[in-house]
């Protein structure tokens, strides 16, 4: 079957995305659980940065539905919140976190995925179950430190799949 | 371009539709948390969402599956001898429990009341863990045509582990004690004091709350199901007390407990029938985790 190069574009796109989904719900030890980062919004962040015109809120939205559904026991609708307004402000700002240095753009990312879980925290703590202790916030850190490499493993996709 | 009635239709702003889908998540959110409404589309999703975890599950899997390998014959021999000197020890004590529980018989006879008939048991291997951080659930492979019922005791063999929150046909999910939603009724082993375990999110810390600086609780107590509440049948050991702070300027007592079951090992839960609770028709959790 012959593919059209937008199509393939397309099928890399959402395989990125996959792989992310299934990053984030791996199973892993217990000890590790607090280091895992936050796999689908870093590579929502890049896309909306590099691709605004393809990803954007609704796919945000529908990425974090899908969280919301896999994990089973969270707030159906608060993953998709929480995407829908990550997916938002990268959005809005792509034009200047495309120009940032490394650091910089890494610094904006993990404090995007700091008002991501701030906003889980708000929504857990309304309806009774804030998540306490420091161990909640490493993975924004864990995201700055990933981020390189995920721009850079990203970027190399969408260089040899022409996503545009 | 689309047209509605010859109107040019645009697609919305970006704002506009993080606004739109906004309302959509928090209406989704209250219909989740307040009503249960959402319930049947959970349970259809549990079985959906299976082979994608089986998926995520490989890596994890294989790394196992090495390991295994690997396992040296002298660690195989010396894990042999260990299990035969555990058999022996576990038999010898298994005739003085037999005794113990003839005596016991005896006795209830006597004082005239019901006698606990032997409990019904299920194991269930554990297919899934929960991948959020702070939410303390597992999945296990038995379900509603097993006869599992929501409000379902879930144990291991050093303790309790939880209880069933949801049920599919082939899979339920177990809230467990550490979840933060979750609340047991418990008895101190040692006082009779009756206290409320709630779970922390953290794997290895319970807490008993609502309990003042003249409770009669201390470190190395065994905290017993109570049986109040008629979700766990009583007398199973949930935890031991490790730790207790008085701060003066709190009204209660915060106390740390070691939960007994050994939560983040093994890979098989052991469901239980509780002997007076009605198998077809079973009662929804009176202390059943104060639903998310």
């Amino acid at each position: 079957m012959r593919l059209g190069p937008d199509t393939r574009a397309s099928l890399l796109l959402y395989a990125s995305f996959a792989a992310a989904i299934l990053l984030a719900i791996m199973p892993m030890p217990a000890w590790a659980e607090d280091f895992r980062p936050d796999w689908v919004g870093l590579v929502l962040i890049y896309w909306c940065i590099a691709t605004p015109q393809r990803v954007g809120v609704g796919s945000g939205w529908l990425l974090g539905l899908i969280l919301d559904i896999l994990y089973g026991h969270a707030l159906l609708g608060l993953h998709a919140l929480t995407k829908a307004t990550v997916a938002y402000i990268a959005m809005r700002l792509h034009l200047q976190l495309r120009m940032f240095p490394r650091w910089q753009q890494a610094l904006a990312v993990a404090i995007l995925l700091f008002v991501s879980q701030l906003i889980v925290l708000w929504v857990r703590g309304a309806v009774g179950r804030a998540p306490q202790g420091i161990g909640y916030w490493t993975p924004a850190i864990v995201g700055l430190v990933l981020w390189p490499f995920v721009f850079a493993a990203l970027r190399n996709l969408r260089r040899r799949g022409d996503i545009r | 371009m689309i047209t509605v009635f010859g109107y040019p239709l645009r697609s919305p702003s970006p704002f506009a539709r993080l606004v739109l889908l906004a309302a959509l998540s928090t209406l989704l959110m209250v219909l989740d948390h307040r009503g249960h409404y959402l319930d049947r589309l959970r349970s259809t999703t549990m079985v959906i969402i299976r082979p994608i975890y089986a998926v995520a599950g490989l890596p994890a899997g294989v790394i196992e599956a090495v390991g295994d390998f690997f396992t040296t014959s002298r660690t195989l021999r010396h894990e042999v001898a260990t299990l035969r000197d555990e058999t022996r020890e576990l038999k010898a004590r298994q005739l003085s429990y037999d005794a113990l529980q003839a005596e016991n018989e005896r006795l209830r006879q006597r004082l005239a009341s019901a006698a606990r008939v032997a409990t019904r048991l299920m194991a269930a291997d554990l297919i899934e863990v929960a991948a959020e951080p702070y939410a303390r659930k597992i999945v296990v492979a038995r379900g509603s045509r097993q006869g599992i019922f929501v409000g379902q005791p879930a144990i291991d063999a050093h303790g309790v582990l939880g209880q069933v929150t949801q049920v599919a046909a082939d899979v339920s999910r177990v809230t467990l004690i550490t979840d933060p939603g979750h609340a047991i009724p418990v008895l101190n082993n040692r006082s009779g004091l009756r206290a409320i375990v709630f779970g922390t999110g953290d794997p290895d810390i319970l807490q008993v709350r609502y309990q003042t600086a003249s409770a009669d609780i201390k470190p190395g107590d065994l905290l017993v199901t109570s049986g109040l509440g008629g979700t766990f049948p009583p007398g199973y050991p949930v935890g031991v007390v490790h730790k207790i702070i008085h701060d003066p300027n709190e009204a209660f007592l915060d106390i740390h407990v070691r939960p007994a079951a050994k939560l983040n090992h093994g890979k098989r839960a052991i469901l239980i029938w509780p002997t007076r609770a009605p198998l077809s028709a079973p009662n929804p959790p009176a202390h059943g985790p104060a639903r998310k």
